[in-house]
């Protein structure tokens, strides 16, 4: 300790201190002030763009969202039109087959109609012809008759085989 | 006489400051293996303990040695 | 089993914190050989006194007078000396007194400390680095330690550890200019800036922050990072054949500790002077014995600091002068010469650790002194922890 207090020299300690005084206030206003604010400023800046990025990519995340979204909302309308669409043509074509079904039937059954009823008219007038030809041939038959006889059979045979052309 | 009781004094002194950097060593090392990520600060705070042991046996010594 | 183990391994760890304290106290014993104290070791009559300094009875206490005066300061700036010849390449620097006025002359008039120098009618002699006020023969006046009781005026020189100082200081100043500057350019650093900002980050994050915090710790930033730099820079200049020892000074020392202390004590808040003069929650009794141990306390610590940073200076600049004297000390120069360089290599290597390590250290203490001061006590937990890291800082 006695060395230690014989070594201290006041002069040497006057000028350390000085000198760091001196130094400490230089650097201050020189060195640390800029190099602390610019360190300072860019690792602010650094955070900044940091949290900008982060904001970027949470936006493109919500975007990507919403396109997912709209796609969605687009796959399941497109879907929902084509079942509708399916939906009427089926019921179009379920339609078509019931009308055209009804409407062949109908005509059907008015065609059946006709063909009675214009079956009923030839056979009414068959009927009538055949009435008819019995009369006239009836009438000739009578006629011949009373004038000749071989004649008379003649004349049926003749009428006859035109009844059978006929 | 007096000199050598000193220096004695101040040995006695180094002797438990080496078995206190020890101790501090050792349950550094040991907190290092359970806490490995922790490594860093162990060893900052190792230092700094490991210095204020290593200023009072300079301490004793300087003081014991005139 | 472990126990066991673990007794083998704090005795081993032990040991090996004791090997550098050895050396040192072996360097402790030397310097009573040089200064005998003992009867039987006094072989030099105090006529002879000044006079073993250059006429050493062997090669053992030459090396240790020649480290010796390697540690101390010194009035000129030698870089290498022929002792046969007894030359020095160097060069004188300044001397300034206070003594009776200012008297300011170069140290050449010394011829290293072999002459009296005379100015303005005063004569004034060189013994061991000291400037001692005396008459025309010489006389030093010794006393029965060999201690000049001659008077010794106030010596304000420009001395080796001066000028090395104002080298670190210019040296810093246009390191640190230069990179405020190239922020100008750009963000990022150019050029050896892209070494200095690391540290200078390193600083804030590691040392400032935590233990000032977040708050306060830009005030102190300006301190703390000149004496970081300050004190390795020189710490690491020490270690190079300049042959300058400015931070394993005393005096040097005892200015940053005293930075520290005024800095500590003049940003102290309210809190602080309560815990030192009326340490809350505990007995009354208890805050009367309490009081000078915290007032001590605060004066411990930067004594603390000041002595860890000289001693461990001053212990790596013996080993390592040791080491190398080694190769001359001994017998067979092509078997020492090996053994000495590759030790002087290993304890070099550990020296460049030791540099940074101490500069960090001063720094982190300093910061963790100045946090305790200017923290806000609000939790009680806060308390405990005070009272738990109080016993260790000294």
């Amino acid at each position: 300790m006695d060395k230690l207090v014989n070594d201290f020299s006041l002069g040497l300690f006057f000028w350390q201190a000085v000198i760091l005084v001196v130094l400490i206030l230089l650097l201050v206003k020189f060195a640390w002030k800029p190099i602390m604010t610019s360190i300072a400023a860019r690792e602010e800046g650094i955070a900044n763009a940091l949290a900008s990025a982060e904001a970027a990519r949470k936006e493109m995340h919500n975007l990507q969202a919403d396109n997912q979204r709209i796609l969605q909302e687009a796959r399941l309308e497109r879907d929902a039109m084509i079942k509708e669409a399916r939906e009427i043509k089926e019921k179009m074509i379920a339609d078509a087959k019931a009308l055209a079904t009804e409407q062949g039937d109908k005509m059907i059954e008015q065609a059946k109609a006709t063909i009675n009823s214009e079956k009923n008219a030839a056979m009414a007038e068959l009927k009538n012809q055949v009435a008819g030809l019995s009369l006239e041939i009836a009438e000739k038959l009578l006629k011949n008759e009373l004038s000749d006889k071989g004649a008379q059979t003649a004349l049926v045979e003749k009428l006859l085989g035109d009844v059978k052309l006929n | 006489m007096e000199g050598t009781l000193n220096l004695i004094g101040a040995g006695l002194v180094v002797i438990g400051a080496g078995l206190g950097l020890g101790k501090i060593g050792g349950s550094a090392m040991d907190a290092i293996a359970r806490q490995p990520e922790a490594a860093g600060k162990i060893q900052t705070a190792m230092i700094i303990i490991a210095a204020l042991l290593e200023g009072l046996a300079f301490a004793a010594i300087i003081l014991g040695k005139s | 089993m472990v126990f066991h183990g673990k007794i083998v391994k704090n005795t081993l760890t032990a040991l090996f914190a004791v090997v550098p304290f050895i050396t040192f106290a072996n360097f402790a014993n030397d310097t009573v050989k040089v200064q005998p104290e003992h009867a039987p070791v006094a072989i030099h009559t105090e006529v002879a006194g000044h006079a073993e300094e250059h006429a050493p009875a062997s090669k053992k206490d030459a090396i240790d007078a020649y480290i010796q005066h390697h540690l101390q300061d010194s009035h000129e700036f030698i870089f290498f000396s022929d002792e046969a010849e007894g030359k020095h390449y160097g060069f004188p620097l300044p001397v300034i007194l206070v003594d009776g006025g200012l008297k300011v002359f170069s140290a050449s008039k010394f011829e290293h400390g072999e002459k009296v120098a005379e100015v303005d009618g005063s004569y004034y002699k060189l013994h061991h680095g000291k400037i001692y006020k005396t008459d025309a023969s010489g006389d030093l006046k010794l006393d029965a330690h060999h201690h000049p009781t001659a008077e010794k005026p106030f010596d304000m020189s420009i001395t080796k550890n001066v000028v090395t100082m104002l080298l670190v200081s210019a040296l810093m100043f246009f390191m640190f200019v230069g990179l405020a500057k190239s922020y100008k350019k750009g963000p990022i650093p150019t050029g050896f800036g892209r070494v200095l900002e690391p540290l200078i980050i390193f600083i804030r994050e590691e040392v400032a922050i935590p233990n000032i915090g977040k708050d306060k710790y830009r005030k102190y930033m300006g301190f703390l990072l000149t004496v970081f730099f300050f004190i390795w820079i020189l710490n690491l200049l020490g270690l190079t054949p300049l042959g300058t020892n400015v931070t394993g000074n005393i005096s040097v020392t005892v200015c940053l500790a005293l930075f520290t202390y005024l800095i500590t004590q003049f940003s102290a808040n309210k809190n602080y002077w309560k815990h030192i003069f009326w340490m809350p929650d505990v007995p009354v009794a208890m805050k009367i014995v309490l009081m000078p141990i915290e007032i001590l306390g605060t004066l411990t610590k930067p004594f603390a600091l000041l002595i860890r940073l000289f001693a461990n200076i001053t212990a790596g600049h013996v080993v390592m002068m040791s080491l190398i004297a080694m190769m001359f000390v001994g017998k067979n120069l092509a078997a020492d010469m090996p053994i000495s360089i590759g030790l002087t290599l290993f304890i070099a290597v550990i020296e460049l650790l030791v540099a940074f390590l101490q500069a960090f250290i001063f720094t982190m203490l300093s910061s963790l002194f100045i946090g305790m001061a200017v923290q806000d006590h609000h939790h009680e937990g806060d308390h405990d922890g005070h009272h738990d890291e109080e016993p260790i800082i000294i």
